[in-house]
Order: structure tokens, then sequence, then C-alpha cells
């Protein structure tokens, strides 16, 4: 299966202070891994929310919003795209991620309709 | 790190069987069961996900050390059941592949000490029992060994001596930690003929004392052939599957784009290891086009290509210009898919690039020459210079004995004699074809085929003047 990982960093995902150098270092090592293990698909960091826009849909009305986007907690600031045997193999690999704080969710993307 | 003894590990092995034998779900029932229950399913769920991580590498280390596949697996059952054991009350520790190697390794040396074996032999295993549990200080040095030990594994699993069925048992169960039962549903088969292949590999490898070995030079490129062959049959018996009523079954598809994905990895110098990746994502990303709503297959040149999975094409793309970047000439898995590239860039059918198909397929045939080549490349031919010129090279493969009893012959044909208005004669052919798949789908298809081409034929006898061509179909 393949499921989509999304994560919210909370307010960190609008910080100015890009991410330390260490912790760039121990990102790109897990991601290596999962890459060596064949689980990544894509991998994608999301600019701040500050320079994004929302479109809202009314009918036909379509309304314009520009960011920053107040609630800071439902930003997502980074995004995967594993291929997994189930959600309990991606629950144990997001595990190891090497990050001490923010909230990640796993979503699985659906596929292969009618098969 | 202590576990049950190893006395207990044939009722203890049962325990791991039922434990991956839980289904998803099991923990939710409403009426189920407490708390403390529901906490060891939990762990139950934990553990056979980390087995699925693990089992791969976890088996390596240990054939490395012992030598031999068969008391390597042994031995990572035995760390399996211990974390069983354990993990459900003590928590899964924090580091759960380093535990169980370091629980399989002493069991290792248990097993050797007891057996007596080799002292030298002793001092290696507990040299690297000692460093597992170092921690973070040797992690570089053992992430190194480790490659290097998937990737013995990976040759030792497809090595040559070992029969094609046995190859493909042996790698699944081995490096994609797929249960017996679980290969065994996957390719249709009872469960006893998958364990008794698995049996069967095991003694191989052990009677014709193959070793432990990442293979250099000449060696590597045979070696290397065996094992590519074995990761795309996987991926072909579940993207055309030859048996049983599903047309295609993701799940195999996958698993053989998780094991090429791995070794391009590991081998990122090999082109034809980009090579066969590339082939497999761009089939891939047809899996979703290539079967109607009622499960019936769409054939290439039918399909919507609005369904087709970008990323996988993308990916496919990417792994085909590594495979090219790493200079020489293309090989095999490399030129197959080139072709598929050929169709993955065409958003619509018409625009198919046939002519360089063609010359692919021309360079296909030099390399590894086979009548099924021939037959793909007629098709191409009559693709980019019409159907009689197609025909005449299909004509020139009807006593191919190779070809007896392959049924995209008389359906290849079938489609060209159709094209060129010898419908009566397409009619017979399809029929030929429906009566050679063992593809419920794919029968079903080609009986429609041949009854449209009746339909076509009686239209003729009647006079009545048909025009334009019939849509141009393919069989691949």
């Amino acid at each position: 299966m393949r499921v989509l990982i999304m994560a919210k960093e909370g307010e960190q995902s609008d910080a100015a202070t890009p991410p330390t150098p260490e912790a760039m270092a121990d990102y790109q090592k897990f991601n290596e891994e999962l890459v060596k293990a064949g689980v990544v698909l894509e991998a994608g960091r999301l600019y701040p929310s500050s320079q994004s826009k929302r479109v809202r849909f009314d009918g036909k009305k379509r309304t314009v919003i520009d960011g920053p986007f107040a609630e800071t907690k439902e930003l997502v600031a980074g995004y995967w795209l594993w291929q997994v045997r189930s959600i309990d193999e991606a629950l144990e690999w997001l595990k190891r991620a090497p990050y001490d704080g923010g909230t990640f969710e796993i979503r699985e993307v659906v596929e292969y309709e009618g098969i | 790190m202590a576990g049950p003894s190893r006395s207990a590990r044939s009722s203890s092995t049962r325990v791991y069987e039922g434990a991956l034998a839980i289904g998803p779900g099991n923990g939710d029932r409403p009426d189920g069961p407490g708390r403390r229950e529901t906490a060891v399913t939990e762990a139950h769920h934990a553990i056979e996900a980390i087995w699925r991580i693990e089992s791969a590498r976890l088996i390596a280390g240990l054939a490395r050390v012992v030598g031999d596949i068969g008391m390597a697996e042994e031995l990572a059952q035995d760390a399996l059941v211990a974390a069983l054991e354990q993990w459900p009350t003590e928590g899964v520790p924090e580091r759960p592949g380093a535990w169980l190697m370091g629980t399989a390794k002493h069991r290792a040396i248990d097993l050797i000490r007891r057996r007596k074996t080799l002292e030298r032999k002793h001092e290696e295993i507990g040299r690297h029992a000692e460093r597992a549990q170092e921690g973070l200080d040797l992690e570089t040095a053992i992430d190194q060994e480790v490659e290097d030990d998937l990737l013995g594994l990976i040759f030792m699993a497809c090595h040559p001596v070992l029969s094609t069925d046995t190859r493909v048992a042996l790698t699944l169960r081995v490096l994609g930690g797929l249960t017996t039962e679980e290969i065994a549903r996957a390719f249709l088969v009872p469960v006893s003929t998958i364990a008794q292949r698995i049996v069967r590999a095991k003694r191989t490898l052990a009677e014709a004392h193959v070793r432990f070995e990442v293979p250099g030079g000449a060696e590597r490129i045979a070696r290397l052939a065996s094992v590519l062959e074995v990761i795309y049959l996987i991926f072909n018996e579940g993207y055309s599957a030859t048996a049983g009523k599903d047309w295609v079954r993701p799940a195999l598809c996958e698993e053989a784009l998780r094991l090429g994905r791995i070794l391009a990895e590991l081998v990122p110098a090999e082109p034809e290891v980009h090579g066969v990746v590339a082939l497999m994502e761009i089939q891939a990303s047809r899996l979703g086009a290539r079967v109607g709503p009622s499960g019936e297959p769409v054939l290439l040149l039918d399909q919507d290509r609005a369904r087709w999975d970008r990323l996988l094409i993308r990916r496919g793309l990417a792994a085909l210009e590594r495979a090219e970047g790493l200079g020489g000439a293309l090989g095999p898995y490399a030129l197959q898919a080139a072709i598929a590239a050929c169709h993955a860039r065409a958003t619509i059918a018409s625009e198919t690039d046939w002519p360089r198909i063609v010359a692919l397929y021309d360079a296909v045939a030099q390399l590894a020459p086979s009548s099924v080549v021939e037959l793909n490349r007629a098709v191409a031919v009559g693709m980019a210079f019409g159907p009689a010129a197609g025909l005449e090279l299909v004509d020139a493969l009807v006593h191919e004995p190779t070809l007896k009893s392959y049924y995209l012959l008389p359906a290849v044909r079938g489609d060209l004699l159709r094209k060129v208005g010898r419908s009566e004669e397409a009619r017979v052919e399809f029929e030929r074809a429906a009566s050679l798949t063992e593809n419920v789908r794919e029968r079903e298809l080609l009986e429609k085929r041949a009854a449209e081409c009746a339909a076509e034929h009686m239209v003729g006898q009647s006079g009545v003047v048909v025009e334009g061509n019939p849509p141009p179909r393919v069989g691949f």
C-alpha cells in the first residue's frame, strides 16, 4: 500500500529559523535508510504558510485567501509518500524518525480502484 | 537479552506462526478482548511490522556468520519468538533491530558451542555479537557491513544452482519477509508446495556448499542476471497472472518493486539493475488502467492514459536515465524499459513512436534473441509499417516449437488477420488463443474477440461494406 506521511510541525512549520545542520543531517540519514529499504517514493518540504494561498469554493464563487494561516497545528510542513505493506509498517518506520517535536499523520492512499 | 531456551523452540514457533496470522481489526471488536489483550495484540502487530522491516537484514547478518541460510533463518525466528514473549509485557525496545540481532547472535554462540564447531568461527561470532551492542560509534561500520550482508543474502537466495521456482520462493521468504502461507496465497499453490520448495532450496544450497559471498568480476555479472530474473519473475506473476481468476495481483508487483529498489541502492553502478527497476516502475504505472470495471483486462492501446500513475512513470524514466547515464550499451532490461518508456511518453496511443520501438526490439533481438521477442517485434512492425508487414513476420513464427502453446502467438496473429480483413481466420486464431490461456479473464477477452470476428465475417458475407479499420489492438 501507499501511504502519505504529513509532518504537522505546529509552530515550527512557520518558524523563521531553518532546521539546524545537525537536525538536517539526522533527517537525511533517516531518509537514506528509508530509500535503501525501498520505502520512499517521494519526499518534499513545504515553504511556510506565509507564502501560500487558499482557494475557497462556494457554488460558483471562488475566494482567494492569502497566508499566513492561523491554525498552525494543522499546517503541513513536509510530506513523504511511502510504499509499505501495512499501516503498522509505516508506524514502525515513523517511530524511528529523528524528531523531537511535532505531529505526523499517516494516511493510506486509495489505489487500484476496481482491482 | 535473555530469551527462552532453545528447547522451547518448537512450541514457540507455533506462537510465531499464530502471531503473524493475526489479521487487521482483531483488536477493534467492541465486545472484544480487554485492555491487556488489546495491548498484546498491538504488540503483535508491531512485532509483525518490525519483522517485515528487519528480517532480511537479520537473516543476512546471521547467514554471513553461520554460512547457512536455513540455520540463519531458524536463529532469526528464535529471536522473533523471544520478542513475542518479552515485548508484549516489557514493551518494544528502542532499537528493535539491534535487539533481535543481539538475541539471535547469542543463540548462534550457544548453538555453535554446543555443536563444538571450530574455535575460530566461535570467536568471530563473539566479536560480532559484542559489536552489535557497542552502539552508535560503530554504527557506520556496521551499516556498511549490513549492506554487504544483504547483498550476500540476495546472491545466495538467487543462486543459479537452485531452480527458478525455488529461487523465487526462497527470495520472497528470506528477503521479502513473507510467510510460507503468504507466498502460497500469492502464487495460488498449496502451502505444502512452497514449504517443500523452501526446504529443497536450503538443502540444495547446503549440499552444493554455496558460500555466503558477494561475487566479483565475470561471476558477479552472471549471478546478478540470476537475481534480476527472480525479481522480474515475481513482478510478472503479479502483472499478468498466469493462472487464476484475477488478471493482476498488485501485491506481488509491489514486492518485486521493493526488492528492485533495494537492489538498486545496494549496487548503484550496475546499469541493468536500474534497467529492471525502470521496466517495473513503468509497467506498474499502468496497473490501475489495465483492469476494467468488472475485472476484465484492458490492453495497452485501449487504456485510459489519464489513469496511468505519473509518479511511477517519473520514477521509471529517472531509473532509465540512471541506467543510460552509466554508459555502455543498454542491456535487455534497460532496452525493454526504453520500449515501455516510448509508451509512457505518448499522451495518446496514436502518438506512440512505433518506428523507435521496432528499432529497440531489433536491439533486444540481437542481445537476447528469442521467439517471444520476435513476436513482440512483429506487433511493433505491424503498428509502424502496417498490419500486412507484421503478419508476414508472425506467419514466419507459426511453426516455432517454443511458441507452440504460447497463447499470445494466435492472439497477435488474430489481431493482424482481423486488421487486414481476414475475420474468419482471425476468429479461429482467437479461439485457439482462448483455449491456450489459463487466466480466466484473458480467456473471456479472447472469446469476445472471436465473437466480434464472427459478427464481422457475417457482415462481410452479407455484402455490407464496412467503413474504416477496426480499432488497433496489440496483445501487450
